[in-house]
């Protein structure tokens, strides 16, 4: 053996695995990419078909917010965006899973949990736009405030699954949502050791759409991340992201098994982030045009839309009545934002403590008195 | 500066085999500043290592090739993201050169790019310099203009102890001439970037530019400030510091990180201890509010301007 042979790169590591297949025996699937339905022996649905037009009512406004919001901030009415384009049915599949009194904690890009919590998509916009740093209250929808840190949340929502557990009563349940990426992070593994131990109510759900940014999926693991949980002591399943009808089944069966003492689950929902990281990013410079195209047909809003059709649960004219409920979504995100104003600057001061503090108070107060110094010069001046 | 932030790396890297750039996305995608663009094709991934999405893991293994020789250069994506690896730095980097009595050496740098100004969501525009200033064991500095960043990245990444580097990313597009053949400063003292005999502004990273915009606006009114660039947060350059003091008598601290127990009040306390009978005025701060970082439409409002800087400057004048 030359020396150096025994060193291991990377590339030399058999990934098989990372990557689910079509017809892959792991992979939960309930609709096919061609929008066939299918069965699966655990985790099936029957819904009825005003709930199919439903789900599929949901995507496709969720989408509509996207493409509008990722407009506004390149009209310059947003700082950034964090699109969801291709996320879908992850998102609105689990979020419909959810009773209104579970619980959520996000990161930055679950604007489609957000919408089926009922949060309006204008308060997102609000935070993309910098007025403030989200402000809504969790618990109006049970919905968090969405993470920028990657992956505090998952202790968070462990830590609130144990409060449930210890109210007792009620019989809810939490969802985390995370990124493949935040699979890497100290704190999600250290949620994965305390919900386990603890049998807390928690489903973790990962969103695997490929990509940390740059960094592909093989940057953060060398086995699927589903197979992650048994380590831990908990079920791992993983579920086709882009099929809304399995996204929904498999988080509805995971959070009644929470619910019922079951302890927690991690949800792999295998996708793709079709849009860039953020309005910041240029994806051209880390992936293949090709990789895209070749996703583009796993397109979660066809899928639902040609089972529609298949099916004939709907004609065209719920597409159109569709397509006109979205446009005006679009007008009121597009007028609303534009119209949203700056907050005041005192509200700086606002909110920092729950006591109030007087040496934020005294500097308040000398802050307005240098502020209005200049409106005293404007005066003089005019 | 973001250039020469990258001609400093590759400088680095070509010079020492043992020099390795790590973090998130500093590969292929050259760093979401593009500080680190390129180099990785050219040095490989074996020395640019994309990493796992963790911080923790950044340093922590960072400081385990450091004790196998090597001299790793971490990137630390924003500044908000430093806290999971807060840990490893202060209770392992800072304190293991000490807890071996000197026999393990820590050769790590971390750059930071740091503050506000940019129109980013929270997380991404905090100063949180002074948290690190107070760890013995650990260099902090901060780079204002190209031809520092040039050879400050240098200079750390060939110090044998751990710095924290903090780039301002407000200023990254600045631009300037830089001779890589000229004699640097050393890494550890203060500049006097103007000089001037009535006030002593001090100042460093993003907040040096808007002293100078203050000091060519003061001197329309008459008065010649001296803008001070301290580079190195810790240690502090006294002798600089004292020496300008002494002889303009007044003193204005500028940072954009909260003014609590920020870097203002060390700098106050070391020239009211050392220069007291020197000065005219009491050293006054301007500096961040005590809050939180405010959502993006309020930064303007948050971060010390040039009105901020010239009002301060009046306040010491007409003691
Ligand atoms: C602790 C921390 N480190 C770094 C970042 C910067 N950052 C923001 S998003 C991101 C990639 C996240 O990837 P993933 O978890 O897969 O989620 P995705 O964005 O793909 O939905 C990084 C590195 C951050 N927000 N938080």
């Amino acid at each position: 053996m030359a020396v150096g042979d025994s060193f291991v790169t990377a590339g030399d590591l058999d990934v098989a695995g990372l990557t689910a297949r079509e017809r892959d025996p792991d992979l939960v699937q309930l609709l096919t990419p061609e929008g066939e339905r299918v069965h699966h022996p655990d985790y099936d649905v029957s819904l009825s078909d005003a709930d199919y037009r439903s789900l599929y009512r949901d995507l496709a406004l969720v989408r509509r917010v996207d493409v509008e919001a990722t407009a506004l901030q390149r009209q310059g009415e947003l700082g950034i965006w964090a699109s969801l384009l291709g996320q879908e049915a992850a998102q609105v599949g689990s979020g419909r899973a959810l009773a209104p009194d579970d619980m959520v904690f996000p990161t930055y890009r679950e604007h489609g949990v957000a919408w089926c919590r009922g949060v309006d998509p204008m308060v997102l916009l609000g935070l993309f736009r910098g007025v403030n740093l989200g402000g809504w209250d969790p618990a109006v929808h049970n919905f968090g405030l969405y993470s920028i840190v990657i992956g505090a949340q998952t202790l968070h929502a462990t830590g609130y699954a144990m409060g449930m557990q210890r109210d007792g009563g009620d019989k809810n349940a939490v969802v985390a949502y995370f990124g493949d990426g935040a699979s890497s992070q100290g704190d999600v593994n250290e949620a994965f050791v305390w919900a386990a131990v603890y049998n807390a109510p928690v489903v973790f759900f990962c969103q695997n759409n490929q990509w940390a940014i740059s960094e592909p999926l093989e940057r953060q693991t060398r086995i699927p991340l589903f197979k992650r949980a048994h380590g831990f002591g908990f079920p791992g399943i993983r579920v086709d992201g882009n099929d809304v009808l399995a996204s929904y089944a498999v988080t509805k069966k995971s959070l009644e098994d929470a619910r019922s003492g079951q302890g927690p689950t991690l949800i792999e929902a295998f996708t793709y982030r079709m849009g860039a990281h953020t309005t910041s990013d240029d994806p051209t410079r880390y992936r293949l045009a090709s990789e895209l195209e070749a996703w583009k047909l796993r397109d979660p809003l066809e899928r639902m839309k040609s089972f529609l059709y298949k099916q004939q649960i709907v004609d065209q004219s719920f597409f159109t009545a569709l397509d006109a409920e979205a446009d005006e979504l679009a007008r009121r995100l597009r007028t609303g934002c534009r119209e949203m104003p700056d907050p005041e600057p005192l509200a700086i001061f606002d909110h920092v403590y729950a006591d109030g503090s007087t040496h934020l108070d005294t500097q308040r107060a000398g802050f307005e008195s240098y502020l209005d110094s200049f409106a005293d010069t404007a005066e003089e001046t005019r | 500066m973001a250039r020469a932030l990258n001609e400093g790396l590759r400088k680095a890297m070509e010079a020492d085999p043992k020099v390795l750039v790590m973090g998130e996305d500093v590969g292929k995608l050259g760093g979401v500043f593009r500080v680190t663009d390129g180099l990785q094709k050219d040095f490989g991934e074996d020395r640019v290592i994309d990493t796992p999405l963790s911080e923790s893991g950044i340093v922590g293994t960072a400081i385990g090739l450091a004790m196998r020789g090597f001299r790793p250069v971490c990137e630390i994506q924003f500044d908000g993201f430093v806290f999971p690896a807060f840990d490893q730095i202060v209770s392992q980097l800072a304190k293991l050169r000490y807890r071996s009595s000197g026999n393990v050496r820590m050769p790590v740098t971390i750059r930071i790019p740091f503050g506000g100004g940019i129109g980013a969501v929270e997380h991404h525009s905090e100063s949180p310099e002074a948290l690190f200033c107070h760890v013995a064991g650990l260099k902090v500095v901060s780079c204002s203009n190209p031809v520092d960043a040039y050879f400050m990245i240098q200079q750390s990444i060939a110090s044998d102890d751990p710095v924290i580097f903090f780039e301002p990313k407000r200023r990254y597009w600045e631009k300037a001439e830089v001779d890589p053949a000229m004699t640097p400063d050393p890494i550890d003292a203060a500049r006097v970037v103007r000089p001037g005999r009535d006030v002593t502004v001090v100042a460093y990273g993003p907040m040096v530019k808007t002293a100078m915009d203050a000091a060519t606006a003061a001197e329309k009114e008459g008065r010649e400030l001296e803008v001070l660039d301290l580079r190195s947060l810790s240690p502090l350059d006294d002798a600089t510091l004292l020496e300008s003091v002494r002889r303009t008598g007044r003193c204005v601290v500028v940072h954009e990180a909260a003014g609590n127990g920020g870097l203002g009040a060390e700098v106050a306390a070391r020239v009211s201890e050392a220069a007291f009978y020197s000065l005219e005025a009491p050293v006054l701060r301007v500096t961040g509010l005590d809050t939180p970082y405010p959502p993006s439409r309020l930064e303007e409002t948050y971060l010390p301007d040039l009105d901020r800087v010239l009002d301060a400057v009046d306040r010491v004048l007409a003691w």
